[in-house]
């Protein structure tokens, strides 16, 4: 709806998405309270409120991509998105210090060592920080080596062909890594004793491993996305924000997993 | 004046209602729904207080009874209901702290006056803007849901406090403390996607020649609460998710029986909670600025000093969060670390009073009702900020902890400041937004009232504190009648004022237009808004505004 514009900039006509993103929101949160143990509902409440959030998601972002491909998406504009990306990060980054703060808290001022406790920490078994987690860091940096070799296709040359491939890498590696996370919780679950509950120690490994585990999961369907998009053509060596935002995002989930692999599973363990 | 600016307003308006306030991408739209809902629910939270100051007038409970809540004294048996009173306690301040406060100042006239200061044509993420706006509505009305949800003690709603403290948090029965946590979580979203959004726009979208150090002081201070808010909220995001997986999944986190620690809970908490006392203010500041520069006729003295000091209280706020928890068993280095680092924000605080009074100094001084409210801001201000620096000593803290000295303290700073800075901003820019001035008069005995009834209940409350009352209780030994009797008082008066203004505000709404000159101040109300007609139109600066209409000094 913009009239006689004279800048760059992209103003956007009305849509219904932030409002029904938001309904799908309060549906899907208020489900999740029903679901939870101490109303016990069932999930579907969470669900359909799940559906609305990700049919919103996907339906926004389909948006964006076409705005896009209109050529609403000046070099102007790129620089916002690219600073609204970063900024998310950041945001991220601070989500995740609650859980190292914890972390971190335990570790140096256990309170089994407080004055007239009565806590008693129980034998934990320690994961060997240099059998599957140090796979797992192998899987991560490699997989954002197949990401920078597919950034790198596109950006010289606009090797198609490279740049499929190193998504399918990143995004395989990605996998595979979750796969073994879950393979370990199952093995720490089944036979070493941990529970979810109970216990400060597997509180802050299950939180902090878990929501990382969480964003690989996010990350890899984002890296899928834009490998989707590579195969359509969306990405040029200059207009690529979309996978450039892949890319940080992964990089990002990355450098936690190091810190986790360093604190938690070596330092900590 | 600056033509250029307002080019192409001339087309019509042919928006339907629903297109235009459910799927708007318009910031100043979606500035005013911010202000309209912060506005209703404000209503809310203000009744509670109505109703806590009612209960509080006399020694004994009169009226929060089990048999029921009333509204009038009477002779029927009443049995202390301290749930509700724990209930009414805990939303008011979860309401102003997160559903308020932020959404007027940052949301309201942040969308509003922000890209307009700086002479962008809308946000950088329009749509994403509405959003927040959404998610925010969503989370208020998970907050409203959970106040009649079954919660603690057989009742509705959860009565835990605002900072959601273990063990209370934790142990509250019933499913309201999950919405409650739920709907601070979305609000939590909404702030942090508004503050990505404010951050891009003030960095990409400047008009040409703004350089960062001629932005205007309201835009610097968006700015600013903008990264506080990026860098503050995600970790309470984190802390009441640890709540939330304590409350349900059996973590123990906060469970001492169970290796973990309900003073990390704090922590974590004022890691972010210190941060939000100047999210919640420096906006205020940034709109206090304009009006004493424009009721002063003066430019604002020393405008750099005042955006770095706006940078510095941003700064400083992430590294002071444990003074709110002196009494918790902190070593002695601790505590006197955190003493010094809360002394040394009086230092870019005064910077900013000081040179506010230096705007003055001088100047042809005009009480018109915004700067009798930014007026009554500073003064009142500097009071809460002086009972800041007495508590932020550790050994007075000792004395002073959960006394009604500190529930003065911080409603000085955030009922009488930020709260007087909302209604500054709103007779400042009400012509602006909506081509109508109030009637002097209107804001005069508004704000009269207001000045008096907010000092009548808050100003008391300081002795109350200083003789031991401790606050967040349904009931007080008589030796404490007195004061908490003017205390009431005040309320009321203050209650009373906004309702004055609530029904003035809607006859104002309703009645022609009569301010549509672009500025109805003076010419030292001199940003970009400014040039702009009353109301603006749908779509301003689509010719991106020349320099010379904003740069008063561009040899600098």
């Amino acid at each position: 709806m913009a009239h006689a514009k004279n800048h760059d900039y992209h103003i956007l006509n009305p849509s219904i998405w932030p409002l029904l993103g938001s309904l799908g929101a309060f549906i899907m949160l208020f489900g999740a309270v029903l679901w939870m143990p101490r109303v016990g509902q069932g999930p579907w409440m969470f669900l359909i409120g799940l559906a609305l959030v990700l049919y919103v998601m996907y339906a926004w972002w389909s948006e964006v991509v076409a705005e896009s491909k209109a050529g609403d998406h000046t070099p102007v504009v790129r620089i916002g998105l690219r600073y609204g990306v970063i900024m998310f990060i950041m945001s991220e980054v601070m989500f995740f210090a609650a859980w190292f703060w914890s972390f971190f808290k335990h570790e140096m001022y256990p309170m089994e060592t407080y004055e007239g406790t009565t806590y008693v920490k129980p034998e934990i078994h320690h994961i060997d920080p240099f059998g599957l987690p140090l796979i797992n860091t192998l899987l991560l940096l490699l997989s954002g080596m197949a990401l920078t070799w597919a950034h790198h296709a596109l950006i010289h040359g606009n090797n198609r062909k490279d740049l499929k491939h190193g998504l399918m890498l990143a995004v395989a590696l990605g996998v595979i890594f979750t796969g073994f996370q879950v393979y370990e919780y199952r093995e720490l679950l089944v036979y070493d004793g941990y529970t979810f509950g109970g216990e400060i120690d597997f509180a802050n490994f299950f939180m902090a491993t878990g929501f990382h585990g969480f964003h690989v999961v996010i990350g890899s369907i984002f890296l899928l996305v834009c490998l989707f998009r590579a195969e359509k053509g969306h990405f040029t060596p200059e207009r690529h924000v979309g996978f450039e935002a892949a890319a940080w995002y992964w990089h990002f989930v990355d450098v936690v997993w190091l810190f986790l692999f360093f604190a938690v599973y070596i330092w900590g363990g | 004046m600056a033509d250029a600016a307002i080019h192409g307003h001339e087309h019509e308006d042919n928006r339907g209602f629903f297109t235009r306030w459910f799927m708007s991408t318009n910031h100043k739209d979606i500035g005013i729904l911010y202000l309209f809902v912060s506005g209703f629910v404000g209503f809310i939270s203000v009744a509670f207080t109505v109703f806590m100051r009612l209960e509080l007038m006399e020694p004994g409970v009169q009226y929060m009874c089990l048999e029921g809540a009333r509204f009038f004294a009477s002779d029927a048996l009443c049995t202390p209901n301290g749930h509700l009173w724990n209930v009414m306690i805990t939303y008011h301040g979860v309401l102003m702290m997160f559903f308020v406060v932020i959404p007027a100042l940052f949301g309201g006239f942040g969308n509003y006056f922000m890209p307009l200061q700086i002479g962008a044509p809308d946000m950088a993420f329009p749509r994403m803007n509405n959003l927040s706006f959404w998610m925010y509505v969503a989370g208020t009305s998970l907050g409203v849901a959970s106040l009649f949800a079954p919660g603690g003690n057989g009742q509705l709603g959860s009565g835990v406090g605002w900072v959601l403290y273990p063990p209370l948090s934790t142990r509250e029965a019933g499913m309201s403390m999950d919405l409650a946590i739920f709907a601070v979580h979305l609000s939590g979203a909404s702030s942090i996607l508004g503050a990505i959004n404010m951050i891009t726009t003030f960095l990409n979208m400047r008009t040409p020649g703004m350089t960062l150090h001629k932005v205007p002081l309201f835009a610097w201070s968006i700015f600013v609460t903008a990264w506080l808010i990026l860098l503050a909220l995600p970790v309470l995001a984190g802390a009441i998710t640890m709540l939330l997986t304590d409350r349900n999944f059996g973590t123990t986190f906060f469970f001492p029986e169970g290796g973990g620690d309900p003073i990390l809970y704090q922590h974590i908490l004022w890691f972010f909670g210190h941060p939000e006392v100047y999210i919640i203010i420096v906006p205020a500041f940034g709109i206090i600025s304009h009006i004493i520069a424009t009721f002063s006729k003066k430019p604002i003295f020393g405008y750099l000093p005042m955006v770095y000091a706006m940078v510095a209280i941003g700064a400083l706020g992430f590294v002071v969060w444990a003074h709110h928890m002196y009494t918790v068993g902190m070593s002695l280095t601790q505590q006197s670390y955190f003493m010094l680092a809360t002394m040394v924000i009086a230092v870019p605080t005064g910077v900013k009073i000081f040179s506010w009074i230096a705007t003055m100094w001088g100047g042809s001084v005009e009480f018109k009702t915004p700067m009798l409210w930014a007026f009554g801001f500073l003064f009142l201000f500097t009071v809460g900020g002086v009972t800041g620096i007495v508590l932020s000593q550790a050994g007075v803290d000792r004395l002073y902890h959960d006394t009604y000295y500190v529930v003065a303290h911080f409603h000085y700073v955030m009922s009488l400041g930020a709260v007087f800075g909302i209604f500054a901003g709103i007779y400042f820019y009400m012509p602006k937004m909506s081509g109508k001035m109030f009637p002097e008069w209107v804001g005069q005995v508004h704000f009269w009232m207001m000045f008096i009834g907010a000092n009548i209940t808050f100003f008391p409350q300081h002795f109350l504190g200083r003789q031991g009352m401790p606050r967040r209780y349904i009931d007080y030994p008589e030796a404490y009648a007195y004061w908490n009797y003017i205390s009431s008082l005040g309320a009321f008066l203050a209650f009373a004022s906004f309702v004055f203004f609530i029904v003035m505000l809607f006859k104002l709404l309703l009645s022609p237009k009569n301010a549509t000159q672009p500025n109805p101040w003076n010419e030292y109300a001199d940003t970009l808004e400014w040039t702009l007609p009353s109301p603006p139109p749908e779509h301003t600066f689509e010719q991106l505004p020349k320099q010379s209409d904003w740069d008063k000094a561009p040899a600098h």
